[in-house]
């Protein structure tokens, strides 16, 4: 028996609200696959699940909000009956859950009450359509009354409870700054951070690109900020340590270099969803990662592997005009990289002739309890050398 | 296409890549990125949308004369006639 649960989708989310399942008991669930649709403060978010088996049962219905770690569904793993199954459920239900009443104190009622009595008004049928059309609204299904039949939530109910909330996009973006005060106050708690930063060339980079993508149509251009993806994956290799998480007061590498790319969102707020395996990827192949993922988080659906798993994360101000930007490590990550504007500075080049060259000032924040200035200042040397070499990335 | 068609085809396009657009806001001889804050990324999906739609390919050293709404409906027009 496999007890699938909601995962962790990032530091500053800790609880989710349901809002479509992708499955249905019966069905057969591979790798990577996405089981369900979750809200979060900051986008609805396609779960996906780890785990091979058969949906035994869903235990969380459309509509509940439920913190993270929460038991979502139960499946049966190769070779399990429905019986012995629900015998391990009756067994362990006994064993863990004491009666609802005896488990309700302050802080801790919501963790336990939801997934076992969820509320008659969630059990309220609701057209799909319209749960989809509350969600494009902003508007919580909790509190509209349903005029279909048997009292179900239809579209115009929808459009009612949304004309008369007209003020819950305002609560949302509430929210998400609160998710993301949550995160940063943590972080600038908690890690204790140095700051670097280097002046960087880019002179070869920029026509490097400039040739490439003269010979390609615009759909297959590639963005300066590829380049400067790639390059930070491929120096990590020399600086390990500033790619992984802080868990449980050590160190805890990452296993792949899951590049987290901080995207502002159009409705206010920024996400950091990661693109997996940077340093493996081609650039043509980062470039449509980048270019999915962007879109993706913008209209507001990301996996929750995306959210949950960047190993470092990479902020480019400098598309706003900024020329630096000294960023706050996203916990439980312990290293973020900064990249201002490119624009032509006066440079003193090798033979010491003052020139004007495309430059961008690259910086590191760095966790101290993880790694020193001194291995910071090597990743910006070794960043600074692959974006010399672009035609290597 | 005429002048007031290719206006109107280019907003459509904008507004897949920028939703919250009020075309009827924006000054056309005014820097159209600014107005609409789109990067990069927002600005090479719209010219890939551009190309997709309209079969129109920008290269980058265009991007420059592109500043204005006037400016890419003058151009995405010049495009179309040659």
């Amino acid at each position: 028996m496999i007890e699938f649960n909601l995962p962790s989708l990032g530091a500053d989310m800790d609880e989710g609200t349901l809002l479509e399942w992708r499955i249905k008991p019966g069905d057969t669930v591979k790798r990577g696959q996405v089981v369900a649709v979750v809200d979060t403060s900051k986008a609805a978010v396609d779960v996906e699940i780890w785990h091979e088996g058969v949906v035994h049962a869903l235990t969380l219905e459309p509509g509940q909000k439920v913190p993270v770690g929460t038991t979502m569904a139960i499946l049966r793993e190769a070779g399990e009956s429905a019986g012995q199954v629900e015998a391990m459920r009756k067994q362990r239900s006994a064993a863990k859950l004491p009666p609802l009443a005896a488990h309700v104190e302050p802080g801790t009622a919501a963790v336990s009450a939801p997934h076992r009595e969820a509320p008659a008004a969630a059990r309220r049928p609701v057209s799909p359509a319209a749960r989809r059309h509350a969600q494009e609204l902003h508007v919580e299904l909790e509190g509209i009354s349903g005029s279909g039949p048997h009292g179900s939530v239809t579209v115009a109910d929808v459009d009612k409870a949304a004309a008369a909330h007209h003020t819950a996009p305002l609560d949302r973006k509430a929210e998400m700054r609160r998710a993301i005060a949550a995160a940063m106050g943590r972080s600038k708690r908690e890690i204790p951070h140095y700051y670097l930063s280097q002046d960087i060339p880019m002179q070869r980079a920029v026509e490097w690109l400039l040739r490439e993508n003269e010979k390609h149509a615009v759909t297959e251009r590639l963005l300066l900020g590829v380049l400067q993806l790639k390059a930070v994956a491929l120096a990590l290799a020399r600086t390990p340590e500033l790619n992984g998480f802080w868990r449980g007061d050590r160190f805890e590498p990452g296993a792949g270099v899951h590049v987290g790319v901080a995207i502002s969102l159009r409705q206010g707020g920024l996400v950091a969803p990661a693109i997996h395996d940077v340093d493996r990827k081609s650039l043509v192949e980062l470039m449509g990662s980048l270019a999915d993922l962007v879109q993706r988080a913008r209209a507001g659906s990301m996996r929750s592997s995306e959210m949950s798993d960047p190993t470092i994360t990479v902020t480019n101000l400098g598309e706003q005009g900024a020329g630096a930007v000294f960023g706050v490590i996203y916990p439980p990550q312990v290293a973020l990289v900064g990249f201002g504007r490119v624009a032509d500075r006066p440079w003193i080049d090798d033979t010491g002739a003052v020139r004007a060259l495309p430059v961008v000032t690259a910086s590191l924040s760095g966790d101290h309890r993880v790694s020193d200035g001194i291995r910071g200042a090597r990743f910006l040397t070794e960043l600074h050398d692959r974006l010399q070499r672009p035609e290597e990335l | 296409m005429n002048a007031e068609e290719m206006r109107v085809a280019a907003l459509s396009i904008l507004r897949t890549i920028a939703p919250e657009i009020e075309p009827a806001e924006l000054v056309p001889n005014r820097p159209l990125r600014q107005q609409v804050d789109l990067d990069s990324m927002d600005w090479l999906n719209f010219l890939m949308a551009l190309h997709r739609q309209l079969g129109v390919d920008i290269p980058e050293a265009d991007y420059r004369k592109l500043v204005t709404l006037d400016d890419l409906v003058g151009y995405l027009l010049g495009k179309q006639r040659g």
